[in-house]
C-alpha cells in the first residue's frame, strides 16, 4: 500500500512539473476517446424516433409492392428497369390487375394479418421545381384517414386536387415548402403538405428497402441519389399512372399483424406457399427501420474508422512527448535509483503519470463524445421525434477507457523500461541517450548540401523518433485521402445526378468528415510541432556545436525541419494508398475510390510544406540559444 | 589579426549584475600565440566566445583580420567561424556518432567543400596529427589526448586565420597535455594565430605573450621568449 502510495505521489509530482506537456498528452488521448464514444454510442439511436413515427402514423407491419411491371426490385438503392420492362421481383413476372387484387386479397385474409389499408395505386413521374428534375414516387390516397399508414402531416393540408404531400426530408432537400408549385410529367401541382411516414424509407433511401416506383428508367439514375415519395389523390394518380401505361400499374398494400415482431416469418412463410407468384415484394417494418437508421450507420461508419485513425496519432503523439519528457527526466530517474528505488519502481512511476493522463483523457473524452453524440444523432427530417439519447454503458466506457490505457501504454512502456535500466551514474550525470550511428547515412550526408546534411544525420541519430514521425504523417495522409476519396464519390454523384438535390446523408458525412479531418490535422500538427521539439532539445548540443563550426543559424534550422520533412516524406507517400484502401473498407461497399492524381500529389506536396512550416518554428526557437551557452551547459 | 576596444560583457541587471569581461582592450597578432590566465570565473571564457563570435558583447568593438564583427549578423559571424576561426573546446566536443575523421570533415562540408576534398583534407589532417590509424575510431574509442588532438585538427580544417582554444589541456593527464603541447607548438612554428586560455602555468608559459585576468578584466601583461625559441614542452617542465 506504501508503494502504491508512494507512486501515485511520485507520478502527480511529475506531472505537476511538466504542465504543458501533461495537458498536450491529455488533449491528444481525449481527442481519440471523444470520437470513439461518438462511435459507440450512436448504436441505435435512431430506433427512437422510428418507433414515435410509426405510432404516430399507425405505421404498418408489412407493406406489399403489387404490380404488373415497372416496379424496381431488389435490394439496395439501385435503379429500376426501364419502363415497361419485365417485373423482375423474386417471384416472377406478375399477371393481369385480376391477379393483383387477388394476391392483395390473399394478403388481407392471411393468418395474423388485423387490419391494412389500400391497395393504393403508384405511379413513378418526374418531379421539376425551379430547374431541378428529380425522380418521385406518388400514392394516390383518399381525403379520408387510412387505417394503417396515415403519413403524419407536419406542415400544410392533407392531399387534394392538384395538391401534393411530400414526405419531409424530400421536400427539405427540393427546398419546397406549402403552397410553391411545381410540376409532375409535366402536370402543375401545388405542394399541400409536408409529410413523414412509416412505410418508406425516408430520401434519399426510398428505395433502399427494394420497392420503389419511381418511373425513372434504372439507366437514368444514379445509384445512391434516390428519389423522392409524395402523396397525391387517387384521380391524380391514376392520371399519371395512365401516361405510364397500363403494364405500369402498380399497387402499395399495407397490413398490421397481430403480431409485429413476426414480420419477418409472416414473409417467409408467404413467400413458401406461394412459389409461382405473389406480390412483387413485401417489407417487413424492420427493414424499413434498417433503411431509417441508414443516416446514422453511415455516421458510424465514418466516426469508427475515424477514431482509430485519431488513436493511433494520438499513441505517436504521446510516444513522442513521453521519449522527450524521458530524456529530460534522467537525472529524476538517477536520483531515484541512487536513494533506493528498484529499476521497477522507477518504471512503475514513469508509466503511472501517462496511465493516470490516460484514464483522466479516457473521462474526458466519454463526457465530451456523451454530450457531443445527440448533436450528430438526429434522425433526420424523415421521422418525428428527438433520437433517444445515446446509452453510454459500462461496456462503452470500459472499452472507451482500455483503449486510451492501451494508447498510453504501448507508447510509454519501452522508454520506462529503458529509463529504469539507466545506470544510476550515468543518469544522476544526465548523460544523454547516446545516438544511433548509421554510417552510410553519414556517408550519404556528406554529399549533400548543408540543410540535408543536417537533416538526414538528425535522422540517422533517432531512428525510432523518424519512425513515429513518419507513422504519424502516414496516419494523417491516410485519413485525408480517404476523405478526399469521399469527397470525390460525392462530387461524381452530385455532377451525374445533375439536380442540385441535396443529400442529408452525405451532408452529414461531411460535417463529420470536417469535424475529423480538423482533429486529424490538429494532432498531426501537434505531432510534428512536439517531433521538431523533441529533435530540437536532443540536437541541441550538435547544432550548438555546427553553428561553432560555422553554420548559420539558417542552416541550422533549416536542418532541424529536414529532419522532420525526410520521414514525412514516405509517411505522406504511404498514406495515399492507405487512404485509398480505408475508404473502401470504410464505404462498406468496398468501393476504390482514387481521387484524381493531382489530388494526391497535392496532398503529398501540401503536407511536406506544412510539416516543414511547423517545424521550422521551434527549430528556428531552438537556434536562437547562444552557441557557448549550450556548450557550456554540455562541458 | 584580432583587435578588441572596450570589450564588455554584462549579465543581469542592478543588484545581479555580472561584469564577465569589463572593458577589455587587446591586440593579437597574425602568427602570435597569446596565452590568456586566471582563477576560475574571471572571464576568460567568456573573452574567448566574444572574440570568436560565439558570444555577443554588451558594449565595446571587435575586429578579427580587419572587420568589425561586433554588430555583425549571425549570418557574418557564422561566415566568420567557418573561415576565419578554429575553435578547441576544454570537453572536446566531437560528435558521438562520428568518426574522427568524420568530426574532421564536418567543417569542409559546413564550408561547402566538395565531400572527396573534405574528407582527403581530414585524412591529412589526421595524418599530421599522428592518429591516421584512427580514423574510423569513434570518440569513445579515443583517448582523451586523442580526441583533443581530433578536435584541434577539426579547429584546422578551414585554415583559420586564429585558433581560439579553451582550456585545451583542462580534462587530460600529463601526457595527453605533452601530445597537445606538441601539436601547438607545431602550429605556432607554423605561423598560426593561437589565442589559448588556461589556468595551467605550464601552458601559459609556453606563448609569446601572457594575459592574466581578474573579475572581467586584464591585470598583468607579460610579454614571454619561451614561445618562440626553444622547445615548449622543456618549458613546461612536461619532458623529462
Amino acid at each position: 500500500m506504501s508503494k502504491l502510495l508512494l507512486v501515485g505521489r511520485l507520478a502527480l509530482r511529475g506531472l505537476r512539473g511538466r504542465p504543458a506537456q501533461a495537458a498536450l498528452l491529455l488533449l491528444a488521448i481525449t481527442a481519440a476517446s471523444a470520437t470513439l464514444t461518438m462511435a459507440l454510442v450512436l448504436h441505435g439511436v435512431t430506433s427512437h424516433p422510428y418507433a414515435r413515427t410509426r405510432a404516430a402514423t399507425n405505421g404498418p407491419d408489412i407493406v406489399a409492392l403489387l404490380g404488373q411491371g415497372g416496379v424496381t426490385v431488389g435490394p439496395g438503392p439501385k435503379g429500376r428497369p426501364p419502363k415497361g420492362g419485365s417485373a423482375g421481383g423474386p417471384h416472377g413476372p406478375q399477371g393481369s390487375v385480376a391477379q393483383i387484387e387477388a394476391q392483395a386479397t390473399g394478403l388481407i385474409h392471411a393468418h395474423g394479418v388485423t387490419a391494412h389499408s389500400g391497395p393504393f395505386e403508384e405511379a413513378g413521374a418526374v418531379l421539376k421545381v425551379r430547374g431541378l428534375a428529380v425522380s418521385i414516387q406518388v400514392e394516390g390516397r383518399g381525403q379520408a384517414r387510412a387505417g394503417v399508414d396515415q403519413p403524419k402531416l407536419t406542415a400544410g393540408s392533407w392531399v387534394r386536387p392538384g395538391g401534393i404531400v411530400l414526405e419531409r426530408a424530400f421536400g427539405g432537400a427540393l427546398g419546397v415548402s406549402v403552397g410553391d408549385r411545381i410540376t409532375l410529367d409535366g402536370r402543375p401541382f401545388t405542394v399541400a403538405g409536408l409529410a413523414v411516414t412509416a412505410a418508406e424509407t425516408p430520401y434519399p433511401n426510398l428505395c433502399f428497402t427494394g420497392g420503389c416506383n419511381t418511373g425513372i428508367p434504372g439507366d437514368q439514375q444514379l445509384e445512391g441519389h434516390g428519389a423522392g415519395l409524395g402523396w397525391v389523390t387517387q384521380p391524380d394518380v391514376r392520371v399519371l399512372a395512365a401516361a405510364d401505361g397500363p403494364e405500369s400499374a402498380a399497387y402499395v398494400l399495407n397490413l398490421k399483424l397481430s403480431d409485429p415482431a413476426s414480420a419477418p416469418a409472416f414473409i417467409r412463410a408467404y413467400y413458401r406457399g406461394h412459389p409461382q407468384g405473389g406480390p412483387v415484394n413485401l417489407l417487413s417494418w424492420q427493414s424499413i427501420a434498417t433503411g431509417d437508421a441508414l443516416l446514422v450507420t453511415d455516421e458510424q461508419q465514418v466516426l469508427t474508422p475515424g477514431a482509430w485513425l485519431l488513436g493511433l496519432l494520438a499513441m505517436a503523439s504521446v510516444a513522442v512527448l513521453v521519449a522527450g519528457r524521458m530524456s529530460e527526466r534522467t537525472r529524476r530517474v538517477g536520483l531515484l535509483k541512487a536513494v533506493g528505488g528498484t529499476p521497477g519502481l522507477v518504471a512503475i512511476a514513469l508509466l503511472a503519470e501517462n496511465l493516470i493522463l490516460a484514464v483522466a483523457a479516457a473521462v474526458a473524452g466519454l463526457v465530451i463524445g456523451r454530450l457531443a453524440a445527440p448533436l450528430i444523432a438526429s434522425p433526420g427530417a424523415g421521422l418525428v421525434g428527438t433520437p433517444g439519447a445515446p446509452s453510454l454503458t459500462l461496456s462503452i466506457a470500459g472499452q472507451v477507457i482500455a483503449v486510451s490505457l492501451i494508447v498510453a501504454l504501448a507508447a510509454t512502456l519501452v522508454p520506462a523500461i529503458r529509463a529504469a535500466r539507466t545506470s544510476t551514474v550515468g543518469a544522476l550525470a544526465d548523460a544523454a541517450r547516446p545516438p544511433r550511428r548509421r554510417a552510410t547515412l553519414i556517408k550519404l550526408a556528406a554529399r549533400l548540401p548543408v540543410p540535408l546534411l543536417f537533416g538526414l544525420r538528425l535522422v540517422a541519430r533517432r531512428p525510432r523518433r523518424a519512425v513515429l514521425g513518419a507513422a504519424s504523417i502516414a496516419v494523417t495522409v491516410t485519413g485525408l485521402v480517404a476523405v478526399v476519396a469521399f469527397h470525390d464519390l460525392a462530387g461524381q454523384k452530385r455532377l451525374g445526378a445533375a439536380a442540385g438535390l441535396g443529400d442529408p446523408i452525405a451532408s452529414r458525412d461531411e460535417q463529420m468528415l470536417l469535424v475529423l479531418t480538423v482533429a486529424l490535422v490538429t494532432l498531426a500538427a501537434l505531432n510534428a510541432i512536439v517531433t521538431a521539439w523533441a529533435t530540437v532539445l536532443d540536437a541541441r548540443h550538435s547544432t550548438a556545436l555546427a553553428r561553432a563550426l560555422g553554420a548559420s543559424p539558417r542552416q541550422v534550422s533549416a536542418g532541424l525541419a529536414t529532419a522532420q520533412v525526410i520521414p514525412a516524406l514516405p509517411g505522406a507517400i504511404v498514406g495515399v494508398p492507405l487512404g485509398i484502401g480505408l475508404f473502401a473498407a470504410a464505404s462498406g461497399a468496398g468501393h476504390v475510390v482514387v481521387p484524381p492524381a493531382w489530388w494526391l500529389a497535392g496532398i503529398v506536396l501540401a503536407t511536406l510544406v506544412v510539416v516543414a512550416g511547423l517545424t521550422s518554428i521551434p527549430a528556428r526557437i531552438g537556434t536562437r540559444s547562444p552557441v557557448a551557452a549550450v556548450l557550456g551547459q554540455e562541458a | 589579426m584580432l583587435r578588441a576596444r572596450d570589450l564588455c560583457r554584462q549579465y543581469g541587471r542592478d543588484d545581479s549584475l555580472v561584469r564577465a569581461v569589463d572593458h577589455v582592450d587587446l591586440d593579437v597578432a597574425a602568427g602570435e600565440t597569446l596565452a590568456v590566465m586566471g582563477p576560475s570565473g574571471c572571464g576568460k571564457s567568456t573573452l574567448l566566445h566574444l572574440l570568436g563570435g560565439l558570444d555577443r558583447a554588451s558594449a565595446g568593438e571587435l575586429w578579427v583580420a580587419g572587420q568589425r564583427i561586433d554588430q555583425m549578423s549571425e549570418r557574418g559571424l557564422a561566415a566568420i567561424r567557418r573561415s576565419g576561426v578554429g575553435f578547441v573546446f576544454q570537453a572536446f566536443h566531437l560528435m558521438d556518432e562520428l568518426t574522427a575523421v568524420e568530426n574532421i570533415e564536418l567543417p569542409l562540408l559546413l564550408a561547402a567543400r566538395p565531400a572527396r576534398t573534405a574528407r582527403r583534407r581530414a585524412v591529412q589532417l589526421l595524418d599530421q596529427i599522428g592518429l591516421a590509424d584512427r580514423a574510423r575510431h569513434l570518440p569513445s574509442q579515443l583517448s582523451g589526448g586523442q580526441q583533443q588532438r581530433v578536435a584541434i585538427a577539426r579547429a584546422l580544417a578551414n585554415e583559420p586565420l586564429i585558433v581560439l582554444a579553451d582550456e585545451p589541456t583542462g580534462n587530460l593527464d600529463s601526457e595527453a597535455t605533452l601530445e597537445v603541447l606538441r601539436l601547438f607548438e607545431r602550429l605556432h612554428d607554423a605561423g598560426q594565430t593561437l589565442v589559448v586560455v588556461t589556468h595551467d602555468a605550464r601552458i601559459a608559459a609556453t606563448a609569446d605573450r601572457l594575459i592574466s585576468m581578474r573579475d572581467g578584466a586584464f591585470i598583468d601583461e607579460t610579454r614571454l621568449t619561451g614561445g618562440t625559441t626553444g622547445s615548449l614542452g622543456a618549458l613546461a617542465g612536461l619532458e623529462g
